[in-house]
């Protein structure tokens, strides 16, 4: 196997509050093929977002990293100076964000945005419309050119988030971050952007980084999934091993839970009990154990380590 | 280009529509012509001293009468728009630019740099404009220069509160988090994507701004704080009027009815800008 494009290591990042460090990642392992789709799921205020941030290097001024590397083909995203991780942002790694009503900039054309991302080619203005015409084309929007001279506030969502995607290609990138971005469109529009995405990866092979807490999304598109919860990685594996063998209680439930896999009709649909912990104060051992209901003694007192080699788990009971 | 000319030409189509805002356009324009052609279109120079025939009244000679020195009001008034325009002109885009460049900075740059740009701004703010411009002439004597600076000091605060209000409100949101995540710099950011999205707020204000400018020249020179004796100014042959009042109202109301012109034109020009320039209602029927 290839070495992989991006691979985070042991990496833990806290931030700095008023009631004292809340550890937003522990000892995070997440290993990405280059053209692998790799997808992250978990409820909010596991670490989804931390972790992108992390890897663009724009998290918060308060946050801080304690340990871990983030390497990018080799490299250390953490060493970079400002100016090289600029650099790489939105030629190497590029991002599509979760609500395309937002992430465009409402008073600039779409041709103007487009053309804009191309800023580091020295080609012709007539060069990038061409470019960006083409671009849009390929994430299907009807009538490229004359998409370009409009607003965002002309397109729909979904087309909206069409644009987002193409700028982001734009630079044919190594990694594609994309941070839920069906999440704020209507089922029909996303399985329309889940089919391109995937079209899209094959074309450009670059390596896909999907968040979403969307486990029919995951299961659909994605090659891998990390099951994340409360700022450490869980379980991960293949989306088959995962899917179909959950080992970790917490990938369980969240699976039982899925209103797809509920075949009898009910009032009341089924739900994890209990919340996540308080990441300021972290329980000792296991950080599912208060919501889990097979812990046993040792979960009490040991964390339980990510072990497995393809299909990993962090519990002291799926070793047996 | 040719989206900043279609920007243009749109903006004017829907000003075209709108009778309020092209009334203030017919007025701005008119009042522009009238001052840059001053030297054309005066009938007389506005400083000749005609003693024969001071204070009379409007007629085919002079239109607008003349003032107590015997100088023909028109001529004086059409010479004075040049003295409003030019410190108009100068004092709000000297700043506009330095309230643009200090908001920003303010608005997207570290915290204690906002802070004491905030707190600058707050005490230029807090002294009364005319007691600050009487203590400011008091120390350096009427000038015009004197009166285009104490505009400018004084509308430096007004235009940075509202960029920086702006820029952070736009700074946190989610385009622009991608232009970071897109590798844009700081620069590049509040050039191309802060600044176009403030531009309109801005033209509005510096539109609005027009009168009250124009209205505090003529006010110190009223006073005798800004232009220097025979020069005419809009706010001078008020005052050359104002003792004349009961007999010869005629340069009194000659004075005044460019300020009030001024002030109906740019600001009707103002409120339909606004409407216009709203991205949201741009081209989706809206109010036009």
């Amino acid at each position: 196997m290839d070495k992989p494009v991006l691979d985070i290591r042991d990496l833990s990042v806290s931030f700095l509050t008023e009631r004292g460090l809340l550890r937003a990642l522990r000892n995070v392992n997440i290993p990405i093929d280059p053209g692998r789709i790799v997808g992250i799921v978990g409820e909010s205020g596991c670490g989804k977002s931390t972790l992108i941030s992390a890897i663009i290097r724009l998290l918060a001024p308060n946050a801080q990293i304690d340990s871990g590397s983030i390497l990018w083909r080799g490299d250390d995203l953490l060493d970079l100076e400002p100016d090289a991780i600029r650099a790489l942002r939105g030629d190497e790694i590029s991002m599509v964000f979760q609500d395309p009503m937002t992430s465009l900039n409402p008073v600039l054309t779409i041709g103007r945005q487009m053309t804009d991302v191309q800023h580091r080619d020295n080609r012709s203005k007539a060069e990038k419309r061409a470019r960006a015409t083409r671009m849009l084309e390929r994430v299907g929007i009807p009538d490229p050119v004359e998409q370009l001279d409009r607003y965002p506030h002309h397109l729909s969502g979904g087309m909206r988030q069409r644009v987002a995607i193409a700028m982001a290609l734009m630079t044919e990138p190594g990694l594609l971050i994309a941070d839920e971005p069906t999440t704020a469109l209507d089922a029909t529009l996303e399985v329309q952007i889940i089919h391109r995405l995937q079209q899209l990866q094959r074309d450009f092979g670059c390596a896909i980084l999907f968040i979403s807490h969307h486990l029919g999304v995951i299961a659909e598109l994605c090659d891998e999934v990390v099951v994340m919860y409360a700022g450490e990685v869980v379980e991960s594996g293949s989306t088959r091993d995962v899917f179909l063998n959950p080992r970790h209680p917490y990938t369980q439930k969240l699976l039982d839970c899925d209103p797809a896999r509920i075949k009898k009709a009910t009032r009341n649909l089924p739900v994890i009990g209990g919340s996540l912990p308080d990441l300021v104060e972290l329980p000792d051992g296991c950080v599912f154990r208060p919501r889990c209901d097979i812990s046993i003694d040792r979960c009490r007192s040991e964390r339980p380590g990510l072990e497995g080699s393809n299909h990993c788990i962090a519990c002291h009971l799926a070793r047996q | 280009m040719t989206n900043r000319a279609g920007f243009v030409r749109e903006t004017f189509t829907a000003l075209r529509k709108d009778s309020l805002g092209m009334t203030g356009l017919v007025i701005v324009v008119t009042i522009l012509l009238l001052t840059l052609f001053a030297s054309i279109l005066s009938p007389y120079d506005p400083l000749e001293v005609d003693v024969y025939n001071r204070l009379v009244g409007p007629s085919w000679q002079h239109w607008l009468g003349t003032d107590q020195l015997g100088r023909d009001v028109l001529s004086r008034v059409l010479y004075g728009g040049r003295v409003a325009l030019k410190v108009s002109l100068v004092a709000i885009s000297v700043s506009m630019a330095a309230g643009l460049l200090l908001g920003m900075m303010a608005g997207f740059g570290p915290k204690w740099l906002d802070r004491v740009l905030v707190i600058c701004f707050d005490t230029l703010r807090s002294f009364p404009t005319i007691m600050f411009a009487l203590s400011i002439v008091a120390l350096t004597g009427p000038s015009l220069n004197t009166v285009i600076g104490i505009i400018i000091i004084t509308s430096i605060p007004v235009y940075g509160r509202i960029v920086r209000t702006q820029t952070q409100a736009m700074r946190d949101n989610d385009f622009i988090l991608a232009e970071r995540a897109m590798g844009a710099s700081t620069a590049h950011i509040l050039r191309h994507h802060v600044l176009p999205n403030i531009a309109a707020p801005l033209l509005i204000l510096a539109s609005m701004d027009v009168p009250a400018v124009v209205g505090m020249e003529a006010g110190l020179s009223f006073l005798g704080l800004g232009v220097s004796a025979p020069t005419p100014s809009w706010g001078s042959i008020l005052n050359d009027g104002y003792s004349y009042l009961r007999n010869s109202p005629w340069p009194i109301i000659a004075g005044g009815i460019p300020l009030i012109l001024v002030t109906l034109g740019f600001t009707f020009f103002g409120e339909s800008l606004r409407d216009i320039l709203d991205p949201k209602l741009r081209g989706k029927g809206g109010k036009f």
